[in-house]
Formats: C-alpha cells, sequence, structure tokens
C-alpha cells in the first residue's frame, strides 16, 4: 500500500479544536473517494478521540497538546490521535460500550469510534498519555476505480 | 464560525408542552452551554413533557448526547418524557447508535410531537 499525502498537527487542548480537528480531517480525507456518509463518519470518530484527549487524558485543564497524524493511501485512511495526558488504566475496560468516569458521557466517545471506524487501537499507560490509532477503508469499488486510473 | 457562541436553543411553551429548538454543531465546545440553557429552560416552565427539534443541528456526537441523556434521566424521574423532531441523517445514526431512539419518541413534525405528548 502506497503512502500517497500525510499530515501532522498539533494543537492546544482547546474544546474550539474539536470542531477544526474533524473539519480538517474531513477535508483531507476528501482527496480519496469516500462517500458523504463516510465522512461523517469520520467526522465524528475524530471528534470522540480528541474530545476523550481533552476531557479524559487533560481533565478539560487547557495546556496539553494533542497531535493528529493522518496517512493516505489509496485503498484507506489512517488517522493517530495523542495526547501526553494522564493516560488510561484499564483500556480494555474503557472499551466497553457502557463505560465512562463521567456519568453524562455515557463512554459513547469509543463506541462511536468503533462503529464508525474500520479499525481501533488504543495504546495508553498511567502517566504516559493515549494514541489512538484509526482506519476509515475507502468502499471497496472505488479503491479498484483508483487504483487503475494509478 | 461564531466563536462568541451565546446560545444554542431557542424555546416555546406550549399546552404543557416545553419545545427547545436546537440549534448548530453540537460537540463538547458547546456541551456546557447546552446543558445550561437546557436546565434553565426546565426550570422555567410547568412542563408535562418535553419535545426537542433538531431540525437545525447539522452535527451532535456524545458530549451533547450525554447531555441530552442527562436531562432524560432527570427528567424521567418526575414522569417527563423527552421526544425527538427533525433529525438529519448524521443526528440520526448517532441518537440510534447510542440507544437514544430506544428511550425517545421520534415524530415527523413539532405538532406531530405537541398531539402526542403526555
Amino acid at each position: 500500500m502506497k503512502v500517497i499525502n500525510q499530515l501532522k498537527m498539533e494543537f492546544p487542548s482547546l474544546p474550539e479544536n474539536v470542531a477544526f480537528a474533524r473539519v480538517a480531517v474531513a477535508s483531507f480525507a476528501s482527496q480519496l473517494d469516500f462517500t458523504i456518509h463516510d465522512i461523517e463518519e469520520i467526522k465524528v470518530a475524530v471528534s470522540e478521540a480528541v474530545a476523550n484527549a481533552i476531557v479524559h487524558g487533560y481533565g478539560n485543564s487547557r495546556g496539553g497538546l494533542i497531535r493528529v497524524c493522518l496517512k493516505l493511501t489509496d485503498e484507506a485512511l489512517e488517522i493517530q490521535v495523542e495526547d501526553h495526558g494522564k493516560g488510561i488504566e484499564d483500556v480494555k475496560k474503557a472499551l466497553e460500550p457502557t463505560y465512562s468516569t463521567d456519568p453524562e458521557r455515557m463512554g459513547l466517545g469509543f463506541v462511536f469510534m468503533q462503529a464508525f471506524m474500520d479499525y481501533l487501537h488504543v495504546d495508553s499507560a498511567p502517566g504516559k498519555g493515549t494514541r489512538v490509532t484509526m482506519v476509515k477503508n475507502v468502499p471497496r469499488g472505488a479503491a479498484a476505480a483508483a487504483s487503475e486510473k494509478h | 464560525m461564531n466563536v462568541n457562541m451565546k446560545k444554542t436553543i431557542e424555546v416555546e411553551f406550549k399546552e404543557g408542552t416545553l419545545i427547545a429548538r436546537l440549534e448548530g454543531e453540537l460537540d463538547l465546545r458547546v456541551a456546557d452551554l447546552l446543558r445550561k440553557e437546557l436546565e434553565k429552560a426546565i426550570g422555567r416552565y410547568p412542563l408535562r413533557h418535553l419535545v426537542l427539534n433538531l431540525g437545525r443541528v447539522t452535527y451532535m456526537d456524545s458530549s451533547c448526547l450525554g447531555v441530552i441523556l442527562g436531562r432524560y434521566k432527570r427528567l424521567a424521574q418526575q414522569g417527563i418524557g423527552i421526544s425527538l423532531v427533525g433529525l438529519q441523517p448524521q443526528v440520526r445514526k448517532v441518537c440510534e447508535l447510542s440507544g437514544l431512539l430506544r428511550i425517545m419518541a421520534e415524530y415527523g413534525s413539532e405538532e406531530e410531537a405537541v398531539a402526542k405528548a403526555g
């Protein structure tokens, strides 16, 4: 799989940046033949990962840094969202559908990331921060058409 | 984009039903504001039912879904239900996936939601 484009961006842990991140990623993703439906799902997944970094990683403090790395191949978009916050003690438990440390957040963040992306992996350790890796595959027909063009 | 967002809702009280019309992109940035505004509106009227009109909501994720679910839990204790109107495709998808559509009725219009309330 050939990497055709890459992007790295870093921004402070401000709630305002959740919208920025999802719009930037959606715009980058539109280089591939994703459907509007796929782009909407990517936007939610990115928002959830960035919101988790702000709320859980940095405990809503505005001084943290969040890095988003994107890699585009002709078949998929890989998204990494990384923070240097407090980390997750039990990743397996955090990925359970009803788990949340905040009663109003319902633990839906990872549910959406899992449902909307084709691959999700969470690397985290207490005090070491969290790195979420997600992949969205280009719909099959579109990927085949794109590779014929190259 | 409106950086100094002042409001996310507009309300109307009709026949015991509070209609709250939400708008914009409902994410982490507006979650606290939305919670405060909904609480304020709920506290102001003697409502028997709450209708959330999401027709002008162009985006929603778990931050604001959590706010809606939080109000649902609190109002349910007083026997007050919530119904939804005007879900756009992205909003419907996250409402479905979060289970919100299993606990809240969805109607085609405010009028229908008000008529079916209570």
